[in-house]
């Protein structure tokens, strides 16, 4: 890192503001943040804002607007190390299903004033804009994954971010399988391991929220749960949800839906 | 009261064998023992044999495991569940060693207290087998691992012979049950609601005094017949036959196997696999004797603290095999035969033994119901076919 205080900036775009909140309410440790890089746009957390350049850009939402699609540039061209937070920047979030609609239908029925809205077809993630140099997966984020990232980045080392599945989280804590003991169809197997297998240690399945693991099988997957009674439609609606957009769950719905 | 001798047998009822949890607990011992939750039959802290899951069968077949109520059951007629001693002697994480720094000078943190001794009631005979395939690679070889030496040395064990095997269960063609033969402080057959005890060690006789169980020694024509139980079991289970309907009862033919799948490695059957394979790591984790680690340090924010953590690992993950940047076994085929080969082959090299004792948990606990012993079925079957890539460059 530079021998200045390095100077972190955190951006929004389409989003709930959930994964900057995981900052905001890290507590002490937000503290030991403070004291080790400058805070210079963190709007969440204060209107005071310092110009760029940055050190650290963490930048979570969407990109679904031609006025957005431009932000980012700018933004890039802001930051050195440029990290997209959450399914929204990642993936495009929830508001990617619009990405299989069409999005003036959604205007006509939501506004008055329909002509007042402008609005891009898609919601796509900050890396089909512009480089990223890391994705921090989840919806929203864990707090001990962004914390990890930011103390890698601050000494320089590499972030211990796993690309492996829900399933050793699950095994990790001695949580009993949903899907096997239980027969509920669960993404575990092929969503990328982060939040300590929260949805299944609470007796539900995994719905996706940290995307694709590193090598996910979805057709061995919903096969085998679509010959144990669940129904595609089901499946579509299970795999196209947080992380919808994200290239393996979007190809397995896309599939799904085409085989009907 | 002077402790009964080794491989004497004696007589308990529900509230003896609660008299020994007790005697256990007394001593300072954590009891770990099997209880419904979530369910399945799990591992967990035991109190009272009113926690026993007396009363429950589970059904298990590939990908599937479901619990049902049984009033002929009694409290050890479920078999094995998804945990196993490894989640105790081998935990998922655990912390080897901490450092601070103050003034610029990096000191290293006391090591925590030991944990509570354990104790582990209802330990099968496929559990003892994979305890002492753990035992040779965590203890064996001059490598002694002292974080599980610690947790091993002053572990009480309770097996129990199998009456009932599932669909899952191939013990009987590893030779690793369902008869537990030694390895045990105490060993329990279950008949008729009581459970004959067997004294397997000074340890268990002195547990077994504790409690005050001396003098319901069985007569020898008793022993005889409960010494049968796990025999029977195994009878039937070798000449159990598939029948439609019911889940199809494993067995596994070992004859030559490591010669077998090390002759092998260009076989279709891997290729085949890895269209079903998740590469989840489910199978490994649930292994009671795969025993692989990765140890990190972790930092945190200020830099003054740093933590060497141990957590479990498989070969089913990219990282484990990533070198120079670049894992080097990239396809679910080559990561499906590394875990296979070397259970059941690179095994016997390494360790002198297979690392697979026929619990058959990676059979039931894999979310897609890949079978071990039908994938080494069909290389038999077809041994020394290879892919077609191969027959074209050679």
């Amino acid at each position: 890192m530079a021998a200045h205080k390095p100077r972190l900036a955190v951006f929004k775009f389409a989003s709930c503001d959930g994964c900057q909140l995981q900052l905001l309410e890290a507590g002490d440790r937000l503290l030991e943040l403070a004291e080790r890089v400058e805070i210079d746009h963190f709007l969440e957390a204060s209107s005071r804002v310092v110009p760029g350049p940055y050190d650290v850009g963490l930048v979570e939402g969407s990109i679904t607007t031609a006025d957005d699609a431009e932000r980012i540039r700018e933004i890039r061209r802001q930051c050195r190390f440029l990290v997209s937070i959450g399914a929204c920047a990642t993936a495009g979030g929830i508001q990617a299903l619009r990405n299989w609609q069409r999005v003036d239908d959604f205007v006509g029925a939501v506004y008055a004033t329909p002509a007042y809205i402008q609005t891009l077809a898609t919601s796509t993630g900050i890396a089909e804009h512009v480089p990223v140099d890391f994705e921090l997966r989840g919806c929203p984020v864990d707090r001990g994954q962004l914390l990890e990232l930011l103390s890698a980045v601050l000494w320089g080392r590499k972030p211990h971010v796993p690309g492996h599945c829900v399933c050793v989280e699950c095994k990790a804590r001695g949580t009993v399988c949903v899907a096997v003991a239980k027969g509920i169809a669960c993404l575990g197997p092929v969503t990328q391991a982060g939040c300590h297998a929260l949805c299944p240690s609470h007796d539900r399945e995994c719905f996706g929220c940290f995307g694709p693991s590193e090598s996910p099988n979805l057709v061995s997957l919903t096969g085998f749960y679509e010959r144990g009674g669940a129904s595609r439609a089901a499946l579509v609606r299970l795999v196209r949800s947080f992380n919808g957009h994200a290239p393996a769950f979007r190809a397995e719905s896309d599939r799904l839906e085409g085989n009907e | 009261m002077q402790p009964p001798p080794i491989h004497s047998w004696h007589w308990l009822d529900a509230s003896d064998l609660q008299a020994v949890i007790d005697a256990l607990r007394g001593e300072g011992r954590r009891v770990i023992g099997p209880k419904v939750a979530d369910g399945a039959v799990i591992l967990g802290d035991l109190v009272s044999v009113a926690e026993l899951p007396t009363g429950w069968l589970d059904e298990q077949d590939g990908g599937s495991y479901r619990l049902r109520q049984d009033p002929a059951a009694g409290s050890f007629d479920h078999v094995v569940g998804p945990h196993s001693l490894k989640n105790f002697l081998f935990p998922a994480r655990e912390t080897l060693v901490s450092f601070a720094r103050e003034d610029g000078v990096w000191h290293e943190q006391a090591a925590a207290p030991p944990a509570a001794p354990l104790a582990v009631l209802g330990v099968r005979g496929c559990d003892l087998a994979a305890l002492r395939i753990q035992d040779r690679v965590f203890l064996g070889n001059g490598f002694v691992d002292e974080a599980y030496r610690s947790r091993r040395e002053r572990l009480f064990l309770v097996a129990v012979n199998c009456r009932r095997a599932v669909a899952t269960c191939f013990c009987h063609s590893t030779g690793c049950g369902p008869a537990v033969e030694a390895g045990f402080d105490l060993a329990l057959t279950e008949v008729d609601g009581r459970f004959a005890c067997e004294v397997g060690s000074e340890e268990g006789a002195r547990v077994l005094s504790e409690a005050g169980i001396v003098d319901a020694p069985l007569s020898t024509d008793e022993a005889e017949t409960v010494r049968r139980v796990p025999h029977d079991l195994a009878s039937r289970m070798h000449a159990r036959q598939a029948t439609d309907g019911v889940p199809r009862p494993r067995s596994l033919d070992t004859h030559g196997i490591r010669d077998l799948l090390m002759a092998n490695p260009e076989h279709p059957r891997w290729d085949d696999v890895a269209t079903r394979c998740l590469s989840c790591t489910n199978c490994t984790l649930v292994c009671p004797t795969c025993f692989c680690a990765s140890v990190q340090e972790v930092t945190d924010l200020t830099g003054d603290h740093v933590d060497r953590e141990r957590q479990w690992a498989s070969c089913f993950s990219l990282d484990h095999s990533r070198m120079h940047g670049q894992p080097t076994r990239s396809t679910t085929s080559s990561r499906y035969r590394q875990w296979l080969t070397h259970k059941f082959a690179g095994w016997i090299d390494q360790f002198g033994t297979s690392g697979c004792t026929g619990c058959g948990r990676c059979i039931t606990w894999c979310p897609v119901g890949i079978d071990v012993t039908e994938e080494i079925a069909a290389i038999r079957a077809t041994d020394g076919v290879t892919v077609a890539r191969e027959e074209a460059s050679s």
